[in-house]
């Protein structure tokens, strides 16, 4: 058990410069998809909460889609599927986005995690009460404006509990990036287990590592709510 | 031909899908009324000891655990039965699957299950107790059909999300629809053809099958576990 | 005081009904096995196992007047199924390497096969770290080439891809996700190139020796102690050797001696 942390120590954590591996790939996969996810799902939302049905019919069918299949076969999708179609691999563009493993990775995870955040924050849009937006559009503001100053603040305020809920699954759901080939905690756990046929330590050091990085997460969502949800405290 | 052959194979793995989720359910139910029932019990060391397996639990990634309990359980048990001199128990995939996903799912449903009692008000039970119920009857008559009302959605969520998982164990080795769909991928590959596009979205589509299934067989259920309340007027 | 009643009778029954211990009699045999390795192990579009490993531990254990159940599991996970006693034994193209043989036993020799690299027709690539630098090799997770990549190739600047098993390698490798890969050269030869999959590519380079990371030939896996098990294997063994039903099968799935010298 003492050889195997020895010898795996620094690629659980981070590798090396040239082929990082480990804890730094999950939390680098986690803050990209995280990051895109929520950039992707403000104006989605938005979209979602609309009572225009061009705009929220779409958006409503691509979340349940998303929702309704497993995050694994979306990952397959996107790095085996895709991958082997001629259209794809004809196009130059295509071709070289889709080839790199890290890529597929992320548009997947990100295109999940905007699904889900987007369900959430349409939620708390809808939640947003009525005497304020009648208040807002009394004082004269217009679509944009209302958005900015008075909804988007106060949902995101209201979304920020699930949201970190859904946080701390993003963290979970990257350890199936091992399987699209990007060396994450996990492969590295899995390459410790088989090297050194001890599965209970390998992943059970994995195990401890994100149960820390989640207990990290909850703590600075805590901190963000007593900031953010003060008003209801 | 439609599936190129592997239609067989593809229907055996959606049914092995829906059987592994279905008991794996079970378990997690049963596993999560008992981790509710210890969580909210008076002495401390059981609340403390749910308390323990609901955070490790959810905070370690579910394939993790999954790696980690298949290789482990099976060492476990054989120690267990090595001391005890007995016939080695064979646990075979699909069981090991069940256990691993009940054992994780247990613990988000013990969180769902704590938060539908708590959510009963205190009144029936001490209602009930002053009728002279036994804890048993309390249990089946009062807090049940009182609780799943506000579990339902909690439950209707793991629900899905076991669906879901049970993709993950096609990577211990379990032959349900992913693991069907990636041995057509293999199987049609030799005859020169690279079909992952289509099989995959075969195997998407099964699951977003099932999903709305599921969906519309919730809806009843919430139907029937909210006969009597009135809906708020908005 | 009831529920500790029940408990105790439990218990002592339990204990009670244990049956004596006794050398085990192999009249069952789980054999791990990983079907992505035409010819050796694969699977047909039925589902069923089909293979040179497959007819050979069949052919065992008709000899030992034992059944033979054959457990599906990923490469990397035999050995630690086999410890935990989910099988009995490993017949998955297994190498017999000094780390193994750490933890695990070997019975005989069953086949032998070098590893060797397969890239694109025409590439010029050769299995040394110089001219794969920068490029992308492929292997199965857990195997003997996984580790010799990961000792030789990655710390000389080649990226090295693990797979969960050979069938996602050559669909990389196919695809352009891979430059090469490294694999048991028979598996390569008749389970890739020979087939319509393969046009194409090609071995490059000659077959790698290095025989205490890569072994010294295929055999059954077993667990340290199961001697009885070894010993079984081995006369069974011995016996379809000599009596040309090891080369039956052999002819069936190879035009070349798999079993080497």
């Amino acid at each position: 058990m003492i050889e195997l942390i020895k010898q795996y120590w620094q690629q659980y954590l981070f590798g090396t410069p040239a082929h990082p591996t480990g804890l730094v790939i999950t939390l680098w996969l986690t803050v990209a998809s995280l990051g895109l996810g929520f950039v992707l799902a403000v104006p989605l939302a938005v979209a979602k909460a609309s009572t225009n049905r061009w705009l929220s019919i779409p958006v409503s069918v691509y979340a349940y889609v998303i929702r309704g299949t497993p995050l694994y076969v979306q990952l397959l999708l996107l790095y085996s599927g895709m991958y082997s179609l001629d259209a794809v691999r004809s196009t130059p563009v295509l071709s070289s986005f889709f080839r790199d493993a890290f890529n597929c990775t992320i548009l997947a995870f990100t295109l999940n995690t905007a699904a889900y955040t987007t369900e959430i924050f349409a939620g708390a849009i809808k939640a947003t009460s009525r005497g304020e937006i009648e208040a807002a559009r009394a004082y004269g503001m217009s679509g944009l404006t209302l958005y900015r100053c008075i909804i988007l603040p106060s949902a995101l305020r209201r979304a920020l509990p699930a949201y970190s809920n859904e946080v701390i699954l993003m963290l979970h759901a990257t350890t199936l990036a091992a399987t699209a080939t990007v060396p994450d905690l996990l492969k590295v756990a899995r390459n410790a287990s088989s090297d050194y046929y001890l599965p209970f330590v390998a992943y059970g050091i994995a195990a401890v590592l994100y149960l820390c990085i989640s207990f990290a997460l909850i703590w600075l969502f805590r901190r963000a709510e007593r900031r953010w949800l003060a008003y209801l405290r | 031909m439609l599936f190129e052959g592997y239609g067989r194979l593809l229907w055996n793995g959606t049914l092995e899908t829906i059987q592994l989720s279905l008991l794996s359910l079970l378990l997690a139910f049963v596993i999560g009324l008992l981790g509710a029932a210890a969580k909210l019990s008076r002495h401390r060391w059981l609340s403390l000891a749910a308390t323990v397996y609901t955070t490790l639990i959810r905070g370690v990634p579910d394939l993790v655990l999954m790696l980690l309990l298949y290789y482990s359980f099976q060492d476990w048990l054989n120690r267990l039965t090595d001391a005890f001199n007995l016939q080695q128990i064979d646990i075979d995939p699909f069981l090991a699957g069940i256990c691993v996903l009940g054992f994780i799912y247990g613990a988000y449903f013990t969180e769902t299950f704590r938060g539908g009692v708590l959510a009963v008000p205190k009144g029936q039970l001490e209602a009930a107790a002053a009728y002279g119920l036994t804890p048993w009857q309390v249990f089946r008559r009062i807090l049940f059909p009182q609780m799943m009302r506000f579990a339902l959605p909690g439950i209707s969520n793991n629900w899905q999300v076991i669906l879901k998982a049970t993709a993950l164990v096609s990577i211990i080795g379990l032959h349900e629809v992913v693991r069907a769909a990636q041995d057509a991928i293999t199987g049609t590959s030799s005859k020169g053809a690279y079909h992952a596009f289509f099989f995959l979205s075969v195997a998407g589509m099964i699951y977003l099958v099932l999903t709305t299934l599921s969906n519309l067989v919730f809806i009843a259920l919430e139907q029937r576990y909210s006969v009597g309340i009135r809906k708020p007027e908005l | 005081m009831r529920l500790i009643a029940i408990l105790t009778v439990l218990f002592a029954s339990l204990i009670a009904w244990s049956p004596s211990v006794s050398a085990k009699d192999w009249k069952v045999i789980r054999f791990g096995v990983d079907p992505s390795y035409p010819p050796f192990e694969s699977k047909a579009p039925d589902g069923s196992l089909v293979g040179f490993d497959i007819d050979l531990g069949n052919a065992l254990c008709a000899k030992l007047n034992a059944k033979c159940v054959w457990v599906e599991n990923d490469f990397d996970g035999m050995i630690p199924a086999l410890q935990a006693r989910k099988i009995d034994a490993v017949l998955s193209d297994m190498s017999v390497t000094e780390k193994r043989l750490q933890q695990i036993d070997f019975t005989n020799k069953i086949s032998y096969s070098p590893t060797r690299m397969v890239a694109k027709a025409g590439s010029n690539l050769q299995p040394t770290a110089q001219s794969l630098r920068g490029k992308h090799i492929g292997v199965e997770q857990g195997t003997i080439q996984e580790t010799y990549a990961n000792t030789y190739f990655a710390p000389n600047g080649v990226n090295v891809v693990s797979y969960q098993n050979q069938d996602q390698v050559y669909a990389d490798l196919k695809s352009g996700r891979l430059e090469a890969s490294l694999q048991d050269e028979a598996q390569a030869s008749v389970g890739f190139l020979k087939t319509p999959e393969g046009q194409g590519f090609e071995f490059c380079g000659p077959e790698l020796n290095d025989s205490k990371i890569l072994g010294s030939a295929a055999a059954i896996g077993l667990r340290k102690g199961d001697v009885d098990l070894k010993n079984a294997l081995n006369n069974a063994l011995a016996d379809l050797l000599k009596d040309g039903r090891y080369q039956k099968i052999a002819k069936k799935y190879f035009d070349f001696n798999i079993y080497g010298d």
